[in-house]
């Protein structure tokens, strides 16, 4: 075996190319490891800075009662932000979550106290038509070759075309589902009151349901499939797995989370309007967003987007606690979203 | 005539493959063998269809006709994992590695381990200790030791390490054969060097290897035997030790004839 004369020399240089260890041990790059590491870091500290922040600009904001009340105004956005964070960590976008969680939410309501249908068939029913939506979704990004965007704002269309048409542009009244299906508001009441704070079991319902989706995103194969499917489509399929059978199962899955969303939000709102949840798409995409979930895929986390609803959900309380005006809200959770797009992108440089 | 692996049987071997794109012949009744123990090259220029001959037999492309025998029987590959199962492995020149996630579950991507009892079976909870010890004693088998941190994402790693990482997973499961497609492609000079030397550790455990590469020093360094493809089929094997580097150039261009003496079978 000869080598070539120009590699001869190597021989008596460093061999260790290939020796797995860092030469880059400075400040910053240690902190860009940490954060990729442990990518919720981020959205935690921000969360606890700014709580504190707006204790002190606002006393009444670090009241039990005032915390909870975050809680229960981000239950809706944190659960169909979950949807999203699945879908987003696939490379994808989701345009129609908020179509499928008011569709879903008249399916159960007509089901339940139009047609008089047992609870939990009405339910299922609906959850079942919010996976029924996903997987349509799915098929077009996996099978047709679409772009999420553009399949997913035309099924924002086509889902709320629906939702008018099934509704009859029509709310269904709290006072009609009181009388014909009162368990259907379940998640809107208090499980407890600890220190005048109100914990509804909506609020636990996302806090159980982000634990289910961590677990399953870390700890499952098919949790690391979503991330190497969103990371390098190709080399997912060359390294053994079915993607586009992942990929629909991804879309299917956010659809039923959708649905499950509906069940929570008619006990959030107390009742059901065509109308509702309008702003719900582009509110989830900036949980996600800010959470730290990077829109290119592959990278970000289920706590993060769940932490990232309540960074805005603080944000505005603790704003509008502070006496400032709605524009100023907008304003800042804008700027929010700016930081952590750079920050996801100093992170991607980084790794070239 | 120089018949070195008389009297063995070939481990993998094509008969006769034809694969057509359109009006495109890409491979026009192509054969192939490799044999136990062996480092085998395969060179051909761009368009001689060396691509979808290696894509055949790691399961990628399915050939029109022809057949493809693993150890004497006859397999049909449909995709790769088919080829994966039969225990043929592919270092894609892509590496087909994915940047973020750590290098454990890299090695184990599309055949992660469960945990055992109802944590594995009911909640279907991955062993992410035995993957971990797993990699980690396969990268110390190919002398990639030192690793401080197995979880660390692949992307956080040089080239040569990433290199080194994919021909790990291809060594650990590869039981029958593993091919190698341009490996040293993208690589410096002192990084195409470990991957070499990864070659000869890979093939000291038995395992033989298909390498195709545009390299000929590389080539000839490495191989035992090599398969010179031209339009569409194999022209020839020979003797790395018999050729020099420019007829191996002159025979894959056309400008020479093979000559009988540097033959193998």
């Amino acid at each position: 075996m000869s080598q070539s004369e120009f590699e001869t020399n190597l021989n008596s240089t460093d061999s260790a190319v290939a020796v797995f260890e860092r030469d880059d041990q400075t400040f910053l790059s240690n902190v860009r490891n940490a954060v990729r590491s442990y990518p919720t870091l981020v959205p935690a500290l921000v969360l606890i800075v700014s709580i504190l922040i707006f204790g002190i600009i606002a006393p009444r904001f670090l009241s039990p009662g005032v915390l909870s009340l975050v809680l229960q105004q981000v239950t809706v956005i944190g659960i169909v932000a979950i949807a999203q964070t699945l879908i987003i960590l696939t490379a994808g976008i989701d345009l129609s979550v908020g179509a499928i969680l008011v569709l879903s939410t008249f399916v159960m309501g007509r089901l339940a106290v139009s047609s008089g249908v047992p609870l939990p068939i009405a339910i299922a029913g609906g959850m079942a038509i919010g996976t029924l939506m996903g997987a349509f979704n799915g098929f077009l990004v996996a099978k047709i070759k679409l772009p999420p965007f553009i399949v997913t704002l035309g099924t924002l269309s086509v889902f709320t075309a629906l939702k008018l048409w099934y509704s009859g542009s029509e709310s269904i009244r709290n006072s009609d589902i009181e009388a014909n299906a009162p368990s259907l508001l379940w998640f809107g009441e208090a499980a407890a009151r600890p220190f005048g704070a109100t914990i509804t079991y909506g609020g636990i319902a996302l806090i159980l349901l982000a634990a289910v989706f961590w677990y399953i995103l870390q700890h499952t194969a098919w949790g690391r499939h979503v991330y190497a499917i969103g990371d390098d489509p190709e080399a997912a399929a060359l390294s053994g797995i079915k993607t586009d059978n992942t990929l629909i199962s991804v879309y299917a899955v956010a659809g039923l989370i959708c649905g499950f969303g509906a069940w929570v939000a008619i006990g959030r709102v107390g009742s059901i309007s065509p109308i509702s949840f309008e702003e719900i798409n582009l509110a989830t995409i900036t949980a996600v967003v800010i959470g730290g979930t990077s829109l290119f895929g592959g990278r970000g986390s289920i706590p993060g987007s769940v932490l990232g609803a309540l960074i805005v959900g603080v944000f505005t309380t603790g704003l509008s606690l502070a006496g400032v005006d709605d524009y100023w809200q907008m304003f800042a959770v804008g700027n929010l979203v700016l930081i952590a797009v750079a920050l996801d992108q100093w992170l991607r440089r980084a790794t070239q | 005539m120089n018949n070195i692996n008389h009297n063995v049987e070939p481990v993998l071997q094509a008969k006769g493959l034809m694969k057509r794109y359109g009006t495109v012949v890409a491979m026009n009744g192509a054969d192939f063998e490799l044999y136990p123990n062996e480092v085998l090259g395969v060179i051909g220029d761009n368009g001689a269809g060396k691509t979808t001959l290696i894509r055949a037999i790691s399961g990628a492309t399915a050939p029109d006709h022809g057949t493809i025998e693993l150890d004497g029987k006859v397999v049909n590959f449909n995709t790769p994992d088919d080829a994966r199962n039969a225990g043929i492995e592919t270092v894609y020149q892509n590496l087909a590695l994915s940047p973020a996630l750590s290098i454990a579950d890299n090695m184990f991507l599309g055949r992660e381990i469960r945990e055992k009892g109802i944590m594995g079976k009911l909640f279907r909870k991955l062993d992410h200790k035995k993957m971990e010890t797993f990699a980690r004693d396969k990268l110390s088998e190919l002398g990639l030791l030192t690793i401080q941190n197995i979880n660390q994402a692949v992307e956080t790693l040089s080239g040569g390490q990433r290199q080194g990482v994919a021909v790990a997973r291809a060594a650990a499961f590869g039981s029958k054969v593993v091919i190698m497609d341009e490996p040293t492609a993208a690589l410096g000079v002192k990084e195409s060097r470990r991957v070499l030397d990864l070659i000869q550790d890979v093939k000291s455990k038995g395992i033989p290897i298909v390498l195709i590469s545009h390299n000929m020093p590389h080539i000839f360094e490495v191989c035992d035997r090599i398969h010179i493809h031209r339009l569409g089929r194999r022209l020839c094997t020979v003797d790395p030790k018999i050729i020099s580097m420019s007829d191996a150039v002159a025979m894959m261009t056309g400008a020479m004839e093979p000559p009988p003496e540097a033959l193998v079978t």
